[in-house]
């Protein structure tokens, strides 16, 4: 078809499957997201982590190794649970950096130049267009920490043994499972923030001050009160409190630590849900203003 | 030809207002103009067909689709510019409408050829790899334009297409409108404010008022069925021929020289003033009737609320 023809004439070929719209989406605003030097440069950094927690593996292995760094004598069954909860932990740190950085950008521009009605009045449902941002926010997740924390978990299984795998099976469930939890929470949190601010630094740091007020928030709460449910209001203690419990530890000492597992995970459904409302309710082609 | 727009009782309303009250009729045309004062319900009937608002009553189909159960169909047969600036800042103009070309079901490659066709088409070929924020407001509307033409829709909707554009560019706008109408191969649903553009763009007119249809008609047809002013020159008169014309029911004025200006009763005969014109020995010489302008057709329909559809 030639480039250049002037006159309008419709379109006859064929179509793209419908229900995979939402992945136009999902590569438009990935190619915007990894756009970004520092995004790409943290993800590295990210898969750092990765590489050291492998490294420690192998070492722990590593007979020769163990006796060149002097902790001959340690046992190499240092290697549990707490292991890929800790990498867990490090890395729901990182990602709620990434996060920030990378969720403002995703719906706030649509906002700032009101191309929503754009989207919507093509074959592009509410829901498929979340569905598309959401996902690469999964994705991006999904690559720094249930990906690398599962292949740890078989690095440290290729070593140490089925037997090893077998019976440190709730680690790698812990692993997937808690990712999914915070791929959930940072998601909801990231979008909810981006439809409702049009600027992406001031997006970003409301969501990372979510995080922070609310912890201070909780602990101001739970000293003057005497109480421990200013806890509910620490979204970074009760994903750990969630994600402990999935590992079936428990969590250090901290404002969530009172709080249940199952508590914690209705508090962050709340959330979420909540979430999902102030994306709802923001993200139409057009708004009704009451009179 | 099939309808473009069936209306069947629909009411639409915003909060506690009802915006569109009770809209019936069946519409087509290869080019409906949608006209009506600020706050008629203009916008709103048109974001309705797009399924943007929900019914409060009754429904409506666009090219034979239910707006409230075959929405999708609907979107996939339709191209949307809307009023307001619209469009993603930091993208070039033919990555922005190859996303929207692709959103609308085209496959990558199909869609980036067709935003380089749909960028040539409206003038903006030049500028296709600029960042759309870059765009003067000219070129915006354009960019506009293409991403709702860019997937070769059944039927575009054009909200106030000339918005904010100097009179050039409005003069351009307009052309590419009606190019695009020429070539018969889409309707359009041009809503506007502006007679003028209606007028030079549209075969069809619906106008609204206060959420209600007050008047649908054929333009050329609505033109040709009231011929009622006459302009014409009378040579040999000597005074009476006006007083004659008057005694026929017909309202005449002297507009100087030889010129009158006649108003026809309803059903008048012709014959009648060519007889009156014999009789005085009165050769009528440019004999023309003065047609309805869209502007007459638009505020006799904002005076009462009859001729609905």
């Amino acid at each position: 078809m030639a480039v250049r023809k002037r006159t309008y004439h419709a379109y006859s070929g064929p179509l793209t499957n419908a229900r995979t719209r939402f992945a136009i989406l999902f590569r438009y605003s990935w190619d915007n997201v990894m756009r970004s030097r520092f995004t790409s440069a943290y993800l590295v950094v990210c898969l750092l982590v990765a590489v050291v927690f492998a490294a420690i593996i192998y070492v722990s292995h590593s007979a020769i190794l163990m006796a060149l760094l002097r902790v001959a004598g340690h046992s190499k069954d240092f290697v549990d649970a707490s292991f890929f909860y800790h990498f867990i932990q490090i890395e729901v740190g990182m990602a709620l950096i990434l996060v920030a950085f990378a969720g403002p950008g995703l719906i706030s521009p649509d906002l700032a130049n009101q191309a929503l009605p754009l989207y919507f009045c093509r074959p592009l449902s509410r829901a498929e267009y979340v569905l598309g941002k959401f996902s690469v926010l999964a994705v991006l997740i999904s690559v720094i920490t249930w990906l690398p924390g599962l292949m740890l978990f078989a690095l440290q299984g290729n070593l140490a043994g089925w037997s090893w795998a077998s019976a440190h099976l709730q680690a790698a469930r812990g692993i997937f499972l808690g990712s999914v939890v915070i791929i959930l929470v940072y998601s909801a949190l990231a979008l909810a923030v981006s439809a409702w601010f049009r600027r992406k630094v001031l997006a970003g740091g409301v969501l990372l001050g979510v995080f922070f007020v609310g912890s201070g928030l909780g602990h101001t709460l739970d000293a003057t009160l005497g109480t421990h449910w200013g806890g509910l209001l620490n979204i970074g203690g009760l994903i750990a409190r969630v994600i402990a419990g999935l590992f079936g530890l428990q969590p250090g000492h901290n404002a969530s630590s009172a709080i249940s597992p199952a508590m914690a995970g209705v508090a962050l459904l709340v959330v979420c849900a909540f979430c999902l409302y102030l994306i709802e309710h923001r993200i139409r082609a057009r708004e009704v203003v009451r009179q | 030809m099939s309808a473009v727009i069936q209306l069947d009782n629909l009411s639409v309303r915003l909060g506690p207002k009802t915006v569109l009250d009770r809209l019936n009729g069946s519409f087509s045309g290869r080019c409906i103009g949608l006209l009506g004062p600020n706050g008629a319900g203009k916008s709103t009937l048109i974001n309705t067909l797009l399924g943007f608002y929900k019914p409060f009553q009754g429904s409506a189909r666009v090219l034979g689709f239910r707006i409230d159960s075959e929405i999708r169909q609907v979107r996939a047969l339709a191209g949307y510019m809307p009023e307001h600036e619209s469009f993603i800042g930091h993208m070039t103009a033919v990555t922005f409408i190859r996303l929207m070309a692709e959103l609308s079901g085209l496959p990558k490659q199909a869609a980036l050829e067709r935003a380089h066709e749909a960028l040539f088409y409206v003038g903006l070929g030049e500028a296709r790899y600029r960042k759309l924020a870059t765009y003067s407001q000219g070129m915006k509307q354009l960019a506009k334009l293409a991403q709702a033409i860019a997937h070769g829709p059944r039927l575009v909707i054009l909200d106030e297409p000339t918005n904010g554009l100097d009179p050039p560019a409005r003069q351009r706008m307009i052309r590419l409108v009606r190019e695009i109408r020429d070539t018969g191969e889409l309707h359009l649903i041009l809503c506007s404010h502006l007679l003028r553009d209606v007028e030079e763009c549209c075969d069809a007119v619906i106008i609204l008022r206060e959420g209600q249809i007050v008047h649908y008609s054929n333009l050329e047809e609505e033109r040709r069925a009231n011929p009622r002013f006459l302009e014409m020159e009378a040579y040999g008169d000597d005074g009476s021929f006006a007083e004659a014309v008057a005694q026929l029911g017909c309202e005449c004025a002297l507009a100087g020289g030889r010129r009158m200006k006649i108003i026809l009763p309803e059903r008048f005969e012709m014959s009648a003033l060519f007889r009156v014109a014999a009789e005085r020995n009165v050769q009528l010489r440019r004999l023309s009737f003065r047609r309805d302008s869209l502007e007459d057709i638009f505020l006799k329909a904002m005076e009462g609320a009859n001729g609905r559809p």
